[in-house]
């Protein structure tokens, strides 16, 4: 077995895969269910970890499946209707005005990509995420947390490819404006 | 007039063009319309990098807080 996979070596990226998983799940019960369930697994299946990639990055990995068997038990619980009758209503209506301009136009963001070396930001993203409703929330995490294919996003919703892609727009609107707001325009990357 | 999107429309495609493959038409329309469009423009760039920042997600190591 390689060291790497050690239960103690494990348990130190528990707080790194809880996050990951809260931000998908938002629950903090099956969040941590997803995660326990992604320890025992690599626990278990230590030797088959090549160390091509990262502890972390094989890690994650297992995670994704967790937490899709996750959403997959709440989408049998819940009914769909239920899940996207709360999305239908405002579609990117709120955006634009009538003759389909924006409202307000996004502003001139001063090098974003500095911001990924910032924990603060990624806070700011968090709050963004969890201000959407939880229905959009979870299309978008689904596409751009766990890179899984719209098809798929649809399959495991019950949701059309259409509603996928309004929500999924919707949810880009909001966490463009959202970030805009509580981050660029903020100050904050000057302040890190 | 058929080539003309407004930016409701335009930040739909774009939107879409980074979950599936436009058609040939769409894309034309978008490229006409960003081509002019300041807002629409930012707002391109902008999705992309929310997509590589939900990628870098969640950020550098947090110091152990335990």
């Amino acid at each position: 077995m390689l060291d790497a996979a050690t239960p103690l070596e494990l348990e130190r990226h528990r707080p790194y895969l809880l996050r990951f998983a809260l931000l998908q799940l938002r629950d903090k019960s099956a969040a941590e269910d997803a995660v326990q369930e992604t320890l025992l697994a690599a626990l278990q299946g230590a030797a088959r970890f090549a160390g091509q990639s990262s502890v972390r990055t094989w890690l994650v990995g297992i995670l994704k499946h967790k937490i899709i068997d996750s959403i997959r038990k709440t989408a049998r619980a819940v009914p769909v209707e239920s899940r996207v009758a709360e999305d239908r209503a405002e579609d990117a209506e709120a955006f634009f005005a009538d003759d389909g301009h924006f409202a307000e136009a996004p502003g001139e963001w001063a090098s974003p990509d500095r911001s990924l070396e910032e924990r603060r930001f990624f806070e700011a993203l968090e709050r963004c995420l969890q201000a959407l409703p939880k229905s959009t929330a979870t299309a978008f995490t689904m596409r751009e947390l766990l890179g899984l294919e719209t098809e798929e996003i649809c399959k495991e919703l019950g949701i059309s490819p259409s509603n996928c892609w309004v929500m999924l727009h919707r949810a880009r609107l909001s966490l463009r404006a959202c970030l805009e707001r509580t981050w660029f325009l903020a100050g904050a990357p000057k302040a890190g | 007039m058929i080539f003309r999107l407004s930016c409701k429309e335009a930040t739909r495609l774009i939107s879409e063009g980074l979950d599936r493959r436009l058609p040939v038409p769409e894309r034309i329309k978008l490229r006409l319309h960003v081509g002019i469009c300041d807002a629409c423009t930012r707002f391109t760039s902008q999705v992309a990098f929310l997509r590589r920042a939900m990628e870098a997600f969640p950020g550098p190591d947090a110091p152990e807080r335990r």
